[in-house]
């Protein structure tokens, strides 16, 4: 996945607001330079989040919102939930980097109840950032464990939130969702109204 | 106004009687800024029936999740239950021996928001056209569909905090302000667990929950956990 996360790294663009989700997107912060200009923010109360070199003795009390130990950029602020809530719901966020059980070609996201009925829903701050964000991109893995596409026509999964995803990164491709339909930019492959599987 | 003498040297003296049925805010997100010595206190207290209301709902078998262990905890509001480590929740789930009440972590702060600036409701876009939206009033603004999210003042708020005064003023460190300040703000009374007691009081522009909000506090270091 770091290959797809280098790619979404390298599409954001410099001096946007950017919120990663808990999972897989926090891989983004790992591979992005720091000279890119990006500010990343963190749900649980925190803008201008930097990884921590490998040899960085930590804070134990700045964490990111997977609670790993994370650092902080100079001109960095912390803040309290609700602080942090009223700057995602008032579109302060530029992109949302989130992760998702499935994405449809319409853009509607799924990714706080799974298939699995044992398995409980959490939702977390997906929701929130769907609703308020400028442009949701999604970075997931391409298929399920299944073997098939989390690109689907249509959700199979409860919808957490309608027409929002505009860019999907994903192991084998990136797709940019357009009111023309989806085009795959990557490996570049032009633009169809839905989406082939290998 | 502000009152001295909230210091307690026990945590159970600091939480002081919960009747069962209640409702208690907990504050923390992933194991930063919990309050495990209070929530240690309320499950020695026996009180039960509990609805509690919390960002994550614990790991291990400390914090939240001893709680649910425990069995006293009727209903959990929470908004990111699973997590690295959730088996108490994740077992009271699978034996149907817990009621969810699933929010969007904003929507759980919001309503809690409403409670600490005194109003009833709130209209939130959040969650509109989703399940957790449905049979929920909802209203067009601007063209948008707006759920109707109502105030949530629990009973009582179990605060972590850096650093504390005898007057309950309270400071934070890092990213473990978390849920704490609002939790504070919106609850009946609130009891916070601070790493230091400071012998002098906070300087009044670094107090960032007023002693106001604070009924008692009590001291442990920052190395106590569960």
């Amino acid at each position: 996945m770091i290959g797809a996360a280098r790619r979404l790294a390298a599409d954001l663009p410099s001096g946007a607001l950017v919120n990663l989700g808990r999972g897989l997107p926090t891989l983004v912060a790992d591979v992005l330079p720091e000279d890119r200009g990006v500010v990343l923010q963190s749900e649980n109360g925190l803008i201008g989040l930097a990884r921590l070199a490998s040899d960085a003795d930590p804070d134990p009390t700045v964490t990111d919102a997977s609670k790993r130990p994370v650092g902080l950029r100079p001109g960095a602020a912390l803040m309290d939930l609700a602080a942090s809530f009223d700057m995602i719901r008032s579109g302060r966020i530029d992109i949302a980097v989130l992760g998702a059980f499935e994405v449809s070609i319409a853009g509607d996201l799924a990714n706080h109840v799974s298939n699995d009925p044992e398995f409980p829903p959490a939702v977390g701050g997906a929701m929130d950032l769907a609703a308020g964000a400028r442009a949701v991109w999604v970075l997931m893995r391409h298929a399920d464990k299944d073997g098939r596409p989390k690109m689907r026509e249509r959700l199979d999964l409860p919808v957490t939130a309608r027409g929002v995803v505009r860019r999907v990164y994903t192991d084998k491709a990136t797709f940019w969702i357009e009111p023309e339909g989806v085009r795959q930019v990557w490996p570049v492959h032009g633009r169809r109204s839905g989406v082939d599987h290998e | 106004v502000a009152q001295r003498g909230k210091v307690r040297t026990r945590a159970v003296e600091a939480v002081g009687s919960v009747a069962d049925g209640a409702s208690i805010v907990v504050g923390g997100f992933g194991d930063r800024g919990i309050p495990y010595a209070l929530l240690d206190a309320l499950c020695d207290s026996g009180a039960k029936g509990l609805t509690v209301v919390s960002i994550n709902a614990g790991a291990g078998r400390s914090g939240v999740a001893r709680l649910i262990s425990e069995r006293r905890v009727e209903r959990l509001v929470c908004s990111f239950p699973r997590t690295a480590g959730s088996v108490a929740f994740e077992e009271a789930w699978r034996e149907r021996r817990i009621a969810l009440e699933l929010l969007p972590m904003g929507t759980l702060v919001a309503r809690l928001q409403a409670a600490a600036s005194g109003l009833a409701a709130v209209y939130s876009p959040v969650g509109a056209g989703t399940a957790l939206a449905e049979g929920r009033e909802t209203r067009e603004f601007d063209g948008r569909a707006h759920v109707l999210e109502t105030a949530l003042r629990p009973d009582l708020a179990l605060l972590r905090a850096d650093r504390g005064d005898e007057y309950g003023n309270l400071g934070y460190r890092g990213t473990d302000r978390n849920l704490n300040p609002i939790a504070a703000r919106a609850a009946r009374r609130a009891v916070a667990q601070v790493d230091h007691l400071t012998p002098e009081p906070l300087a009044p522009e670094t107090v960032e929950t007023p002693g106001v909000y604070v009924e008692r506090l009590v001291s442990f270091a920052s190395e106590f956990a569960s």
